[in-house]
């Protein structure tokens, strides 16, 4: 208001703020409890008769993985191309071009297989999954299911969460190859090197742990592209707005998060 | 109209006491007090705000009260274990006002969901299951349809099949006759009545349809602004001196006192995240 004196302004900011954290915390809290019940109704629901169905488990392992497979395919080999000329590229410059395999192998595995994949999926099913329980939730679906004793957790929430821990780690592993595969014919073309001795050198250039390095991110990344979306699926308020507002909101979260927990990660795991 | 006495014999199955319920710092119900017996219909009504649609949601076991007690079906809710209140919720029905039809499912697999989850039968017999409960609400033949293929009366009646798929004990129904003309509105509570009277169960209807609420109540619940004016049969409300109860009916508003602070703070978004859980 205009007239407000500017204390009042101010407290009402402060408040405003301080609704917001409590907001964020909360949000935050709902996440870990989502995760927490989920594992609940994954072990234990079978002892109350309440499994998680695994036809609903395949139903989302098919939404998130196989029906990903062309535009992860696509943009892994995309990215492996680009890694690839701007490997030749840099390293010719002191000569070292045949040196590309390496660094190609090795930020494929590492950093770009799992970067990409987690933010395809955010994209694709991290904002479908919020979509979906936003407008379950304005159309009081998610009432009816408490009403019927199905708990939404694990009628929704649970299969979300196991295909993506499932389908996240298996695109990721889909990504390599197919990044690498595209790298491998640019080298090929550029250099050739034969796509045998190309791999030949990838194999050599790769441990276990590279390939562990860059499938344990992507199981961090699919449980919070699962969380994530559900969070912001379940706070939607005000219709189909609310719908839409929730969806934006859930992949620009998923993906900031994927990104900073990618570099917290390689922070904690390679220095 | 049906009229009936209430049936003051029968045993009870719903108990509120002394209900208390907030939505932040704002008290929706004070003290609210009601029963609701074996095989009536009981009708809630009130105007915009009375808190109506918030002690359905109690009453569905939905939401928990700041303060008070209830027991359904002489189980004191608040004292329920998760396979207790499992079990409860299978003897309860509802019939949401939009319906609450799944939309990536058939209106045969939302009706064969209950049984789906809560029973071991085979696909056949919940397929025939389905289908007679689809012939009650007048829909057999429809479960191959998707719910955005049908009208909104037909969907209503697709959540009333789905509400007894489990032959239920109570029903709650939220504004059954909200948005229907007249003539599927009627039908409808011709359904409700039947359903009292061919399967014997307790209904809980909220509405704001008087005459709708006059020809399928056994008794009416008034609420007006978190608190119950009366409770009586159809011709005790009519024939009530208090002149609340008497706007009420004859569609007079009272002076609606709205907290311009609170307004804009649920227009703006800033109240308090609510109920952001699953």
């Amino acid at each position: 208001m205009t007239g407000d004196a500017p204390d009042s302004r101010l407290i009402r900011s402060l408040d405003r703020t301080g609704r917001k954290a409590v907001a964020a915390v909360e949000e935050v809290g709902n996440a870990g409890i989502l995760v927490v019940e989920s594992l609940y109704w994954l072990i234990l629901g079978p002892r109350i008769r309440q499994p998680v169905r695994l036809d609903a488990v395949i139903n989302q392992m098919m939404e998130i993985g196989i029906f990903a497979i062309p535009i992860i395919a696509m943009m892994a080999a995309t990215i492996g191309v680009m890694l690839a000329i701007q490997g030749i590229h840099t390293l010719r410059i002191f000569g070292a071009e045949t040196k590309v395999t390496v660094g190609i192998a090795l930020s494929v595995v590492r950093e770009f297989a799992p970067l990409i994949t987690g933010i395809l999926v955010a994209g694709r099913s991290g904002s479908a999954l919020a979509a979906r329980i936003g407008s379950m939730k304005t159309n009081q679906e998610i009432d009816a299911l408490h009403v019927m004793g199905i708990n939404p957790v694990r009628f929704l929430v649970a299969p979300a969460l196991i295909a993506c821990l499932i389908m996240v780690p298996a695109l990721t592993f889909f990504s390599h190859v197919s990044g690498l595969l595209a790298a491998g014919l640019y080298v090929n073309l550029e250099l050739k090197i034969s796509l045998a001795a190309y791999f030949d050198q990838v194999v050599d250039a790769l441990s276990a742990g590279d390939l562990l390095h860059g499938l344990s991110k992507s199981l961090i990344f699919a449980v919070l592209i699962a969380v994530i979306g559900v969070v912001n699926g379940a706070s939607v308020t005000g219709g189909a707005e609310g719908v839409g507002k929730a969806t934006t909101r859930a992949v620009v979260q998923s993906i900031s998060a994927i990104i900073v927990t990618d570099m917290l990660f390689v922070f904690a795991v390679t220095r | 109209m049906t009229g009936a006495a209430p049936k003051k014999d029968r045993p009870v199955v719903i108990e509120v006491h002394d209900l208390v319920t907030h939505y932040g710092a704002r008290m929706i119900l004070k003290g609210v007090s009601m029963e609701v017996r074996d095989g009536e219909i009981m009708v809630i009504m009130g105007g915009s705000g009375s808190g109506k649609s918030t002690l359905l949601r109690h009453l569905m076991v939905l939401e928990r009260a700041t303060s008070g007690t209830m027991k359904v079906l002489g189980q004191d809710i608040t004292q329920l274990g998760l396979r207790d209140m499992i079990d409860l919720r299978k003897k309860l029905g509802v019939a949401f006002q939009g319906g609450a039809l799944f939309s990536s499912m058939t209106v045969g697999e939302n009706i064969m969901l209950p049984l789906y989850e809560h029973t071991d039968l085979d696909p056949q017999t919940m397929r025939i299951m389905a289908r007679m409960k689809l012939e009650v609400v007048n829909l057999a033949g429809f479960e191959d349809l998707m719910p955005s293929e049908l009208s909104g009366g037909m969907i209503k009646r697709a959540a009333v099949a789905r509400a007894i798929i489990m032959d239920p004990r109570i029903l709650f129904m939220d504004e059954p006759s909200a948005g229907l003309d007249p003539a599927v509105s009627s039908a409808l509570d011709d359904l409700i009545l039947r359903l009292r009277d061919a399967m014997g169960m307790s209904i809980c209807v909220v509405t704001h349809e008087l005459e709708s609420a006059f020809k399928i109540a056994d008794r009416i619940t008034i609420l007006d602004r978190g608190d119950i004016l009366f409770i009586g049969t159809p011709d005790e409300v009519r024939a009530h001196p208090s002149e609340r109860i008497q706007n009420l009916l004859n569609r007079r508003a009272e002076d609606d006192t709205i907290d311009p602070e609170e307004y804009l703070r649920r227009l703006t978004g800033d109240e308090p995240l609510r109920n952001a859980a699953l």
